[in-house]
């Protein structure tokens, strides 16, 4: 009878070892879907590869993608520390998107660094009240926070709906729902041929990696995640760490939804988020919730997303191949966490001892 | 009198989709399992169903591959999360990713082509006797599709199956308590399985039944989050599949309300009404978690079951 045991933890090595080989089995299957579907693999990934670093332009269009990335999976990684599972990340991105062209829309009067700084703060405090609700349901009555943070990402998502299809509707847009563009001064402006978003993406792996690691604060929030007992026999306030940690979160991703907007779409729109705020929380998980480590998990996924959108063309690839992509090497990696924790052995009956090793 | 017989009629058609998926996810959840892949399963259902009811003609092998499809992609969760023990929230998340991303895939080639007259003619409204004659009931229940039958029928089946039987007893036992569920030799890891893929099997049906009967063509994304409204409504229908009646033909009728209304001079905007599933499914949420004593929903849900830890 195959039996499953817990092994001792693998080390450090092990654990790189074991989530390559488990990329390696992605990329392969993957490989097995591509070729039935007609194409050579091996051209594909190469191709992908050059699309997404393959000169200076497409680099920066790949930094692009992993700005938002990279700043959402930091926010998760703190809701996430705590196990809260914050499903919303794609609601609270509408929501900061919101908050910030509210200014960007009516003050744009403003000086632009004045402006663009109270967009940004905003647009954190949009996605910060948006991620409140449900933590607060969580306090207070105990209500399962994924399903009420996933609920809201659809209550969000219609408001903005709503907005873009009468009260915000651009009456230069001949009738079509969308909002007005963001005047000049509501843009982010560029450092290095990339938007300045990528600069607040490092300063920002660097804060959250000491705040998680380094404060009081950081390290309650640990205790709470390991056991909501254990905070509570250390004088850990439950109900306060859970708001500010969530808060934080939340704060994070708003923050991104109004980055996005300003200097990447240069207006506000229902398709915003897009299920970017979904892929982040792959890219979190997979990141085993360390700062540093989300910077490279996110890089990669934005190699595979830009690779994808240039292979749609080199190739004629649909950019739901992306999408299948993404997902098998998640699946993959996914699965072979298993196996950093536990292994298979054979056992003949309950009462011989087990073979192998 | 007329306008509203005809909304509630149309209500139970679209809320049929919702009927499916929402049953789906309740065997999934009283096994243990949050699987945030229905949307992923109904599309992958949507897909399959009618790329096979264009080659075949057959509505029959078109339901039952749907279905298949569904259950291949709870395959891929069930795999991971109860053999492999991966988190329920990121598995399901992917497969909706997934789900997705293959359905878009394999359909591009079928983009804008119409069900085969042979489907829709299988398809077609079937008055039955008697019922349909009473007056508003008839109308709204008994003069529709045999797709829609199925579903009062699955309805009243998984009501009997989950309440009624041993095997259904075994399941909402594993939902709250599977070490006990196994200390009474109920075979754990078989249950999840078979509750997760027959949910799956589900969900694929209730996609099937938006590309095969609902819209009659494939069009990209056709689910449109209504995946996303089946995982709220096996909520407010707390867990119970009888209930699953009144909340699919509910959420059914708000989602074509607006329009509706908008038909009948009355302007209240349909993005509005669209919020009101979710809001009412945190609304209910809240109420369900606000009595201690009695849990909201399955206790070990989300919660991955290892013998040796017991």
């Amino acid at each position: 009878m195959l039996k499953i045991v817990k092994k001792t933890e693998a080390t450090i090595k092990q654990k790189i070892a074991i989530n390559i080989v488990g990329i390696f089995a992605a990329l392969t299957a993957a490989a097995l879907f591509l070729a039935l579907s007609g194409f050579n693999p091996l051209q594909v990934y190469i191709s992908m590869v050059e699309g997404a670093l393959g000169s200076s332009y497409r680099i920066s269009q790949t930094v692009i993608q992993a700005v938002p990335l990279i700043i959402l999976s930091l926010g998760i990684a703190i809701a996430f520390r705590m196990k809260f599972w914050n499903i919303g990340a794609e609601g609270q991105i509408l929501m900061g998107g919101f908050l910030g062209s509210y200014f960007a829309y009516n003050f744009s009067q403003l000086p632009k660094p004045a402006l663009l700084l109270l967009m940004l703060a905003a647009g954190a405090v949009g996605g910060a009240v948006w991620a409140l609700i449900p933590a607060w349901l969580k306090v207070k009555f105990h209500a399962n926070e994924s399903i009420t943070t996933l609920m809201l990402n659809y209550v969000a998502l219609k408001w903005i709906e709503y907005l873009s299809a009468g009260p915000w509707k651009d009456p230069a847009a001949f009738g079509y729902p969308r909002m007005p563009r963001f005047t000049e001064n509501a843009i982010l402006p560029n450092v290095f041929g990339v938007h300045i978003g990528w600069i607040i993406a490092l300063v920002l792996v660097v804060v959250v990696y000491l705040f998680l690691n380094n404060t009081k604060k950081g390290f309650e929030i640990a205790i709470l995640g390991e056991s909501e007992n254990t905070a509570r026999y250390a004088g850990i306030s439950i109900g306060k760490t859970v708001l500010l940690a969530v808060c934080l979160s939340g704060a994070l991703c708003g923050l991104t939804g109004i980055i996005q907007a300003s200097a990447v779409n240069n207006e506000m729109s229902s398709a915003l988020a897009n299920g970017i705020g979904y892929t982040a929380i792959i890219t979190t998980w997979l990141s085993g919730l360390s700062a540093p480590v989300i910077v490279l998990v996110c890089g990669l996924f934005a190699i595979l997303t830009q690779g994808a959108s240039y292979i749609q063309t080199a190739f004629g690839i649909p950019s739901a191949a992306a999408s299948v992509l993404q997902a098998l090497i998640l699946f993959f990696v996914l699965g072979s966490d298993f196996f950093t924790k536990y292994k298979f052995v054979w056992q003949k009956s309950e009462h011989q001892t087990k073979e192998g090793k | 009198m007329d306008w509203w017989i005809s909304f509630f009629s149309a209500a139970v058609v679209a809320g049929t989709p919702l009927l499916f998926a929402t049953l789906g996810g309740i065997f999934n959840e009283r096994a243990g399992h949050m699987n945030l892949g229905v949307e992923g399963m109904m599309i992958m259902g949507a897909v399959v169903g009618f790329s096979v009811a264009l080659a075949t003609s057959n509505a029959v092998a078109a339901m039952l591959t749907a279905a298949i499809a569904g259950a291949l992609g709870a395959l891929i969760y069930a795999v991971l999360t109860v053999t492999l023990r991966a988190n329920q929230v990121v598995t399901g998340l992917t497969l909706t990713i997934f789900g997705t991303g293959f359905a878009n895939f394999l359909g591009q080639s079928i983009v804008g082509q119409s069900t085969p007259a042979a489907i829709k003619a299988f398809f077609s409204n079937i008055s039955i006797p008697v019922l349909s004659q009473i007056p508003v009931l008839g109308p709204v229940f008994f003069q529709k599709d045999i797709f829609i039958y199925f579903g009062y029928v699955l309805v009243i089946l998984s009501g009997l199956y989950l309440y009624k039987t041993q095997i259904g007893l075994n399941l909402r036992a594993i939902g709250e308590n599977p070490s006990a569920a196994d200390a009474a030799s109920v075979p754990v890891t078989l249950y999840k399985y078979v509750h997760l893929l027959w949910g799956g099997a589900l969900c694929g049906l209730g996609g099937a039944y938006l590309s095969l009967v609902y819209v009659q063509s494939w069009q990209t994304s056709i689910t449109a989050g209504m995946g996303w409204i089946a995982v709220a409504l096996v909520i407010f229908s707390t867990w119970n599949p009888y209930k699953v009646f009144l909340s699919a033909y509910l959420f059914g009728g708000l989602s074509i309300l607006g329009f509706r209304l908008q038909s009948a001079g009355i302007h209240i905007s349909q993005h509005l009404l669209d919020m009101a599933p979710y809001l009412v499914t945190i609304l209910v949420l809240v109420v369900l978690s606000m009595d201690e004593r009695k849990s909201a929903g399955p206790k070990s849900l989300g919660i991955p079951y290892f013998r040796e830890e017991r």
